[in-house]
């Protein structure tokens, strides 16, 4: 699929960019006071770090990535379901960065390396290709992410489907996590900037109720990185007149409705429940779970006596998983640096917590692009160079 | 802190952080003082002073897979490699070169002979003499094919390492970045990219002598950036020199082919491997003349002044996108599959 270069430089112009950060300054300013907001998406905080914008951002703004990777916040009891599944000697199919997201103690990848039947696939279709071909099995997808891939889920839910194939939901529904944070008076967040691609279904709107409840104002943003400059900006304004509003800043693909088909599919088969997330604590209406129409398909229930997750849990979590913060980083009120395992003994190749095993996860993301010191006093051009 | 590794991975080959520490964890016992820049150096190569000249010699040994790729062939890459590495030490003109090869059994003669060929085309082009060489045979599966070590010599009157930036210093990079890698990439993995995706694999002994007759003593610093790619050499001369540099990301050639292979394997240029290519540091004042003098050679027409070297944060190499910076990271383990 060839992407239109020319339409994404308009997004990365350098002029554009010192232009934001500005008129980020004149609000922040204004305030007088330290801000801090927190964006809930993974791709926001690929963006952010790739492209250095931390260095750019006035000093009193501190932008926090909050629980946005769908694999660092499923629990450690929800992979020892995945584990106890395939030990019983279903096929787990599952998303790639799931494999080796630990447990209480041990990941599908342990399991799939003892000889359990472990699948990676891109899509909930490709699981049930599986569950097709290996008809005298049990097929288990182990369904993760946020709002855009549980309609994926719901679609094929409702779907003829082979006998032998069910689904492990752990998804997670977003904003009911931001209420949490929002909620907590540790982290001291403002505001937040939603991910646009869940907003293209959900809509803007999803958010109003959060924004009324909360007093926190939220912008939807696309992830060029003007898009969230501008995002920002935008917040400080709403945070500077002290109008706890929803704003769409993402209009060239985020409408305030969304979309309406898609999200009654979604609800026809999913039910937000309350559930852990990991390093968050209960989080309620957090998890979604199948409707019990959908019974015949829930792997809890149809497997429900092979879940015996006590055999996977019987080792003490390793001395190394202790010391990983990954739930105060979740929370906002730790980072990366913060942790003494970081980019030493937790690195992607051998990841100790949950954020440096996704490549969405924040761990891994600053690992990747050299972390976040403050750069905002190193200069980018030698004198006298054109 | 890192426990010491007690078996060897792939990544310690891969030219970064791993590999460093493994030389210096094992193979820094091997090293004696001497007069001039020896293995302690971790340079490109040695230099031993004899007479009012120095004597530089290098070594290296080259595994590829596959062995013939768009653009070249492992016989190209074991003297572009050696005559490049002897360059990068100031010394432009190679004595002589040797090599040695190892060779599994089954091994087909027509390749061999290709690569007799290559090595010695190669050669002529850098003005470089064989002199000697070795060869031995092992048996079915116990290496991959062919292994090619090629040691090169010569003499020059002065020594430039990779040590040498001061604050203020200009780095420039001798042409677009990412094509060896990204070549070998695409025709080992089968990727079907679209365009011409060809290893830059040439000696550029005369090209870094245009560069040095233009620059004379301010040309401070030089690195090709083979494993671990731009970023890698960036690094070891930012340590090396104590000095921090700041890298203009749009400033760096790129050209369209590699930058959209990269994209779609989510692969950063800048850590990709090159054959072809110097990363040359010079005094401010000298760096336009330099590079006139490298655009004006066939091998150097896309030479750009790509970063800067400056006294605040030693060692950090750091990333101007032109939206904002970051730290460039260090190229670490295995990146890509070996590629050399
Ligand atoms: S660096 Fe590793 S151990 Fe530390 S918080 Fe991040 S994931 Fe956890
Ligand atoms: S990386 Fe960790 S902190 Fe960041 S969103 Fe994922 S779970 Fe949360």
């Amino acid at each position: 699929m060839a992407k239109d270069l020319t339409q994404e430089l308009k997004f990365r112009d350098p002029a554009k960019a010192r232009a934001l950060a500005a008129a980020m300054q004149r609000n922040l300013d204004a305030l007088g006071r330290e801000v801090s907001v927190m964006h809930v998406c993974g791709s926001h905080e690929q963006a952010i770090a790739r492209f250095g914008l931390r260095a750019v951002l006035p000093p009193q703004l501190k932008l926090i990535m909050g629980p946005g990777c769908p694999v660092c916040v499923t629990d450690g009891p929800e992979v020892d379901e995945a584990v106890a599944l395939a030990q019983g000697g279903a096929h787990v199919c599952t998303y790639g960065d799931m494999l080796r997201l630990p447990g209480t103690s041990r990941s599908l990848a342990d399991a799939q390396a003892d000889g359990a039947r472990v699948h990676v696939v891109y899509s909930v279709a490709q699981a049930v290709d599986v569950a097709r071909a290996h008809p005298a099995d049990q097929v288990v997808f182990m369904a993760s992410g946020f709002e855009t891939t549980a309609v994926a889920t719901a679609a094929i839910a409702l779907t003829d489907l082979p006998r032998n194939f069910s689904i492990l939901s752990v998804h997670k529904y977003v904003p009911a996590a931001m209420e949490v944070v929002s909620r907590s008076k540790e982290s001291n967040i403002e505001g937040f900037i939603a991910a646009g691609h869940a907003a293209i279904i959900t809509g803007s709107a999803i958010f109003e109720p959060f924004a009324a409840r909360t007093g926190s104002p939220v912008v939807v943003a696309g992830f060029e990185p003007l898009d969230i400059l501008a995002a920002i900006v935008k917040l400080t304004e709403l945070i500077l007149e002290r109008r706890p509003e929803v704003f769409n800043a993402y209009p060239r693909c985020v409408t305030r409705a969304g979309n309406l088909p898609a999200q009654k599919v979604l609800w026809r088969v999913f039910e937000p429940r309350a559930g852990k997330w990991r390093g968050i604590a209960e989080v309620p209406d957090g998890n979604l779970d199948l409707r019990p129409e959908f019974a015949r398909l829930d792997a809890r229930q149809r497997l429900g006596l092979s879940l015996d997750t006590s055999a996977v849990r019987d080792e003490a979590a390793a001395g190394l998983e202790r010391e990983c913060i990954c739930g105060p980083i979740m929370m906002g009120l730790a980072s990366p640096h913060d942790c003494a395992l970081f980019g030493k003994a937790c690195v992607p190749e051998a990841p100790v917590g949950a954020c440096m095993v996704s490549s969405e996860g924040t761990c891994r993301i600053w690992h990747t692009y050299g972390g976040a010191p403050d750069l905002r006093q190193v200069e980018g051009r030698p004198a006298g160079q054109g | 802190m890192e426990k010491p590794v007690q078996k060897i991975g792939l990544k310690h080959g891969s030219g970064g952080r791993a590999m460093r520490q493994l030389i210096e964890d094992v193979f820094l016992e091997l090293a004696s003082p001497v007069d001039g820049v020896g293995l302690s150096a971790l340079d490109d190569g040695a230099a031993i002073r004899v007479g009012d000249q120095w004597l530089v010699i290098t070594t290296d040994s080259h595994v590829v897979h596959p062995i013939v790729f768009p653009g070249g062939d492992i016989g190209r890459l074991s003297v572009s490699g050696t005559v490049n590495d002897l360059a990068m030490m100031g010394a432009t003109e190679p004595l002589a070169l040797t090599c040695a090869v190892i060779l599994e059994e089954g091994f087909p003669r027509a390749d061999l002979e290709r690569i007799r060929d290559s090595l010695k085309a190669t050669a002529l082009e850098a003005g470089a003499p064989f002199v000697t060489g070795d060869t031995k045979v092992m048996g079915k599966g116990e290496l991959d094919g062919i292994v090619l070590n090629t040691t090169g010599v010569a003499l020059t009157r002065r020594v430039v390492t990779d040590a040498g930036l001061r604050p203020g210093d200009l780095l420039i990079v001798t042409g677009q970045v990412g094509d060896h890698g990204m070549a070998i990439m695409a025709k080992r993995h089968d990727l079907g990219l679209q365009g011409d995706l060809r290893s830059d694999v040439a000696p550029i002994n005369g090209l870094i002598r245009a560069a040095l007759a233009a620059g004379g003593d301010d040309v401070v610093a030089m690195k090709d950036p083979t494993r671990g790619g731009v970023s890698g050499s960036l690094h070891e001369m930012a340590a090396k020199g104590r000095v921090g540099i700041v890298l203009t990301e749009q400033a760096v050639p790129v050209r369209d082919e590699v930058r959209a292979a990269c994209d779609m394997l989510g692969i950063d240029p800048l850590l990709v491997a090159n054959e072809g290519k110097a990363v040359i540091g010079v005094r401010a004042a000298s760096a336009q003349k330099v590079l006139a003098a490298l655009r004006a050679h066939p091998l150097g027409r896309d030479a750009a002044v790509f970063a800067h070297a400056m006294a605040e944060r030693p060692g950090a190499v750091i990333l101007d996108t032109g939206l904002g910076r970051r730290l460039l990271s260090e190229p670490e383990g295995e990146l890509l599959p070996r590629i050399c």
